[in-house]
């Protein structure tokens, strides 16, 4: 449809919607620097225990400390990567159980219910485990990662795959399709928005496989930089460190967010 | 005299579930000529898409003989009964998905399958998504889409039953007209019985479940050109009358 062809009533909607989203921002931003006010100003009239409670300007003196000290850098890199590679090796471990699983209808009827009860144990329990099997250094962390992103990727992704429309699946069996073109033509196609939606998952998932595993063995990351910080009481330390999990973790979902929009298809 | 197509003899279908034992299909007996238009038209759920089924040999009978004199491996192009194009695919690639998958496509059959867009006004839409194309035009391309395999015998299972009354009438026409002058064989199954007589040469009716052959209706309406022409000529009436009864009567006649 051509722009010009809008009505001034229809512009007049566009208009209140574009107004009604910058408000929403708008609020957001307030609200963020609303909450940072109050709570740099309770801890200035001594409300709260600063040193309990830490303060912005505490966080933020701590931040551009570590920073100058190269240490940031190193941190947040090691968590990164870990997560990273929980997260792609946990997804497209996942992604070949589940295709394992849709493939052939007596392996999955096997091993569905271990599937099940896997994905109900709290990871966190296997981390002694994974300690003794794995070593303390990296593997383990990111086992860890993988641990908790695979087996919901595997159980989300089955199911997605087992609900392909039956009768489309028929229409492929009319032209003599195989197995392999059933998946690669209907199944995967059909469930690339439950792909998306799953890696959503999945970068929560990897982050906490990522930060239990540090708090377990690292000697460096920001899981490491937080249990180290309550151990010698240094709190504004904690504090920060949360803060930039907070950030890295909403810039992973949303590079996510930005692939989902791209390949977004019209259903 | 043309030579048979297709050829059931004394086809028995059965099928088991955990609680039940179904007989959908009763020995059953029908023969298609080359270049013939047969319909099949039996009450709801009195074993048509199974016969279909059986003709595409997606299922097995479980007795009788089901025989097609083509050898070629893709013999029969089955349409279902909904359009199933996927939404991820424009018009264009679902057309070709036939191909694809028979492993035939190359620059001959592409441009078959392009010309038939062409040829029936689909042209323009070739790269629109099946969401952004009406309910006809979507049966429009599924049957291209059976069509670009270039199948010797077409089979339609109801294929205008998800389309409202008026668009029903125009996509019939549409349907009729491809088929006719792609000269293809077909078998069409309804439990309309305007829309059977509006299309065929020969009509098989059927009994209720498990589906045997009560009758055969051989219609004499191919002077008129359209499914249309033919609901608007004087002896459409009397073809309606006479199957009606047939369908209605009791099935112990036989
Ligand atoms: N795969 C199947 N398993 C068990 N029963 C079936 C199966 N397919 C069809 N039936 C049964 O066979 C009968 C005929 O079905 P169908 O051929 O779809 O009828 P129609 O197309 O004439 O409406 C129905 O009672 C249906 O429940
Ligand atoms: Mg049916």
């Amino acid at each position: 449809m051509n722009f010009n062809e809008f009505s001034p009533m229809h512009l007049a909607y566009l208009k209140k919607q574009r107004t009604t989203k910058i408000v929403v921002h708008l609020l957001q931003v307030a609200f963020l620097l609303v909450f940072l006010g109050v709570w740099e100003l309770a801890t200035h009239l001594g409300w709260v225990d600063g040193f309990i409670f830490s303060s912005p300007s505490r966080v933020w003196k701590t931040l551009t400390d570590l920073f100058s000290q190269g240490d940031l850098i190193k941190h947040v890199w090691a968590s990164t990567w870990e997560t990273i590679l929980g997260f792609f090796i946990g997804t497209v471990l996942g992604m070949l159980i589940a295709i394992i699983l849709w493939w052939n209808d007596m392996v999955k009827r096997v091993f569905e219910p271990y599937l099940v009860v896997l994905n109900s144990l709290p990871k966190i329990a296997l981390g002694p485990l994974i300690i003794i099997w794995a070593g303390t250094g990296k593997a383990a962390i990111v086992t860890m990662a993988v641990l908790i992103s695979v087996v919901i990727t595997a159980l989300n992704m089955l199911v997605g795959f087992c609900q392909t429309e039956p009768s489309k699946i028929l229409l492929m069996r009319t032209f003599k399709a195989n197995k392999a073109q059933i998946f690669f033509k209907l199944v995967f196609p059909a469930n690339i928005p439950n792909l998306l939606a799953t890696l959503k998952i999945n970068v929560g998932m990897s982050w906490v496989g990522t930060i239990t595993g540090e708090y377990l063995v690292s000697k460096e990351g920001l899981g490491y930089l937080i249990v180290y910080g309550s151990q010698v009481f240094r709190l504004d330390l904690v504090m920060t460190c949360t803060i930039v999990l907070c950030l890295l973790a909403g810039l992973m979902y949303g590079s996510v967010a930005l692939l989902e929009k791209s390949v977004k298809f019209d259903q | 005299m043309k030579n048979d197509i297709l050829k059931m003899q004394g086809v028995t279908k059965v099928f088991y579930t955990k609680t039940a034992q179904t007989v959908a299909v009763e020995n059953l007996s029908l023969a298609v000529k080359e270049g013939e238009f047969v319909a099949i038209i039996g009450p709801s759920g009195c074993g048509k898409t199974t016969l279909l089924s059986l003709i595409a040999k997606l299922i097995e009978p479980t007795t009788g003989s089901i025989l097609l004199s083509s050898n070629k491996k893709h013999a029969v192009g089955y349409m279902l009964q909904q359009d199933h194009l996927f939404p991820w695919r424009t018009v264009e690639k679902n057309v070709l998905l036939g191909l694809e998958v028979t492993k035939n496509l190359n620059y001959e059959t592409k441009k078959y399958a392009s010309d038939l867009l062409e040829k029936y006004g689909l042209g323009d839409f070739k790269k629109h998504l099946p969401s952004q194309i009406s309910g006809g035009m979507r049966q429009r391309v599924a049957l291209i889409r059976t069509l670009a395999t270039n199948p010797d015998l077409l089979l339609l299972d109801e294929p205008f039953s998800a389309l409202d009354f008026q668009t029903r009438l125009e996509v019939c026409d549409d349907v009729y007209s491809i088929i006719r002058r792609e000269n293809k064989t077909t078998v069409l199954v309804t439990h309309d019985i305007s829309e059977a007589i509006s299309v065929a040469d020969k009509i098989y009716v059927l009994s209720k479940r498990p589906a045997k052959v009560k009758k055969v209706f051989q219609c004499n309406l191919q002077e008129y050109t359209t499914p249309l022409k033919r609901r608007e000529s004087e002896e459409f009436g009397k073809y309606f009358e006479e199957i009606y009864k047939c369908l209605n009567g009791a099935d112990d006649e036989l």
